[in-house]
């Protein structure tokens, strides 16, 4: 991989943050959907580059986050069961659940094990006949289409001890549930580059048209974000808002048909809860009748308890933009990497965890 | 003998005495060893320095090295931040029951060479064997003594407003040749682990300055992390240029496509040095004399302000605090 260094470009950056500051006469509110634009933002300290009239909320993009306590408490209740593998993406292991963690879990006895790629779990399941192998599916559009091909790949190898636990969400409809509650008033909203990626630009054509709201996808290096917040700053002074791509080199308007294909033919379009917004139609995978024996909720069953939200944790709000992670009492008092109370602190997309991690000298 | 490692081979008994002589000492062989008394004997006189690591590293042999050459690395370099010169190591050995001879081989010759390179003897050893399960392959602790010159001190609380901070290298090499090793997460590239001993960079630094304030190896946790440290050990503030941090291109990549930071990346062949700003160039350039040095770059100042505190300038300009590493690094998913 080559051209790190020059999305990183000091003297470039520092011309877009000029050319912003001279386009921006208006106090306008901005939304970056991903925990990694969040990331990258504080890292390189863009919020410092950019002039005071541009203010920037953090949104739902973190998909550890936006799992449900009651879907966790669900994959926790699923850990415990006989002769299952839970297999998960690392920051799951963490976030802690109504009455317990897979973390805690696995220190108990659970064979909770964590894997980089969806494939890794469907090997797993190869060599462990006789045992069941659980992948906590969570994640946008980005991770739906690996979701997918796993369970084809199960199919083809004939390995019928693979199931998935599909959590996995959608990007646009939340996007939409978001504007619609109004409770966060935005002009612009930096969309997701990776999710883009997959499903192109079309799918948020609804945002300028029916809510007047400015939608610019982004890429992740500190440039690509700037540039973004350069042609949202232009569309919202002259009252133009669209759908722009700010990332070509990734994202086409179309998107890859193929993985969209490809996650269309195994999962069907259903509701899910998301964490701190609760219930949203049509915002979420669910794996097709079709494929049911890979379905986790289809195969096995569990009793749970109702779902209990930490006390004073305020990952809901930050998940809506409706509160920044400092404003959260228990911010870095009682909440920190170490010892987290909600999933923004845990997850390496967080809010919390990147507002705790790139902390500048006036939010100590 | 047979291929792999035996429970008898911890027995104490004759395979235990088979194991020593034909694994252990044809390599490791020097007078104080060889009497295999209870205790080894050894005279020095002065300000002596000790220290003792663990290593359990995973896997056991990654490019660029492997964890004989670690265990004897990372003490000799303990000894060496506080500016002594290691002298006899101990080392003890916890193999796992199945473990295959050919391999503890390879290793105890890694051992000798790195031992060799940081002229330091193994005097005291060990070995233990375990039920299979009860331990992962092998693990090795090793403990060193070293001898402190004359006006020599060098200590995490000496930094002192003004003085520069020196990098001797690339930073992230370990943690990311280890990470492209592990289970799940194979990518190929060509990236060693930095994994050397610095004893000898570090009496040529000695050689010509005595303005070493503090030195400190960055290994688990990064260079972020021992910079924290030694702002908090020293009570000043410490101010560094992203854009001055050497960082090898694969090494950035890497990190991009895992999410992390290589600030935060384990090093096991880098040192920081704080050190008196008159001295600063001198020892800058005797440091790129030095093979493990080569590399050495300014990488910032300490300053009295924000004391404990690290703060970067990152490489668009506005700075940033630097917190230590929090938890385990692990790779983003989206």
């Amino acid at each position: 991989m080559k051209f790190i260094d020059e999305y990183q470009d000091n003297k470039l950056a520092r011309g877009l943050a000029y050319r912003i500051a001279q386009r921006s006469t208006k106090t306008i509110r901005l939304m970056e959907f991903c925990g990694g634009h969040t990331h990258a933002i504080l890292r390189y300290g863009i919020r410092q580059l950019v002039p005071k009239t541009v203010e920037m909320r953090s949104g739902p993009g973190c998909p550890v986050c936006v799992t449900a306590t009651a879907d966790l408490d669900k994959a926790i209740a699923l850990a415990r069961l006989p002769d299952v593998i839970i297999t998960t993406f690392g920051d799951m292991i963490r976030v802690p659940g109504s009455y317990s963690s897979l973390q805690q879990a696995k220190a108990e006895g659970a064979d909770v094990r964590i894997v980089y790629s969806t494939i890794d779990a469907v090997e797993i399941a190869g060599a462990n006949p006789e045992k069941s192998v659980i992948f906590i599916g969570i994640g946008f559009e980005t991770t739906a289409p690996t979701i997918a091909a796993s369970i084809l790949k199960a199919q083809q190898e004939k390995i019928e001890n693979f199931h998935i636990l599909s959590l996995n969400k959608l990007t646009p409809p939340v996007m939409k549930a978001l504007l619609d509650s109004g409770e966060v008033k935005l002009d612009g909203i930096i969309g997701p580059g990776h999710v883009s990626v997959i499903i192109g630009s079309h799918p948020y054509e609804f945002i300028p048209r029916d809510y007047g709201v400015a939608c610019v996808i982004s890429g992740f290096e500190p440039l690509d974000i700037l540039l973004c917040i350069d042609k949202l700053v232009e569309q919202i002074e002259k009252g133009e808002p669209k759908v722009e791509i700010a990332y070509p080199r990734g994202v086409k308007p179309e998107g890859n048909r193929k993985a969209w294909q490809l996650t269309e033919h195994v999962f069907e379009i259903g509701e899910a809860n998301w964490r701190g917004i609760g219930i949203v139609p049509q915002s979420g995978l669910k794996v097709r009748a079709k494929y049911e024996q890979f379905d986790a909720d289809k195969v096995f069953s569990v009793s749970l308890k109702p779902p209990r939200e930490p006390k004073g944790c305020r990952c809901g709000d930050v998940i809506r933009g409706a509160a920044m992670p400092l404003e959260c009492k228990l911010f870095r008092k009682v909440c920190t990497p170490e010892s987290p109370v909600g999933p923004c602190m845990v997850s390496s997309e967080g809010a919390c965890a990147a507002y705790y991690q790139y902390g500048t000298l006036e939010n100590l | 003998m047979d291929d792999s490692i035996l429970l008898a081979h911890g027995s104490g008994g004759k395979l235990s005495h088979e194991l020593v002589e034909k694994k252990f000492l044809p390599f490791l062989a020097n007078p104080a060893l060889n009497k295999l008394d209870d205790s080894a004997i050894f005279e020095a006189s002065g300000r002596l320095a000790f220290t003792t690591d663990g290593y359990v590293v995973n896997p056991i042999f990654f490019p660029g090295g492997d964890i004989g050459k670690l265990a004897v690395c990372g003490t000799v370099n303990d000894l060496a931040m506080n500016g002594a010169r290691p002298l006899y190591l101990s080392l003890s050995a916890i193999i796992e029951e199945g473990f295959l001879l050919s391999e503890l081989e390879q290793i105890v010759q890694s051992i000798k060479k790195a031992a060799e390179e940081a002229e330091v003897s193994i005097i005291a050893g060990d070995t233990k064997v375990v039920n299979r399960g009860q331990a992962d392959k092998l693990f090795i602790t090793t403990s060193g003594v070293g001898i402190i010159s004359p006006g020599v001190d060098i200590s995490g609380a000496n930094a002192r407003a003004g003085d520069k901070v020196l990098l001797s290298g690339t930073i992230g090499d370990h943690g990311i040749a280890i990470m492209s090793q592990r289970e799940g997460l194979r990518f190929a590239m060509t990236l060693e682990s930095d994994c050397a001993p610095l004893s000898k960079l570090v009496s040529q630094m000695l050689e010509v300055t005595s303005g070493i304030h503090c030195m400190r190896d960055p290994t688990r946790g990064g260079l972020a992390t021992t910079l924290n440290e030694l702002a908090r050990q020293s009570k000043v503030g410490i101010v560094i240029e992203e854009a001055k941090i050497p960082v090898k291109e694969e090494v950035k990549a890497a990190c991009e496509l895992l999410g992390l930071d290589p600030i935060h990346v384990a090093n096991e062949g880098k040192l920081v040095a704080i050190v008196d700003p008159v001295d600063t160039e001198k020892i800058l350039a005797c440091m790129r004399k030095n093979t493990y040095g080569r590399d050495a770059a300014i990488i910032g100042e300490v300053s009295k302000e924000h004391p404990g505190k690290v703060i970067m300038k990152t490489k668009l300009g506005p700075s940033r605090v630097v917190d230590m590493l929090s938890g385990e690094l692990l790779p983003r998913i989206c």
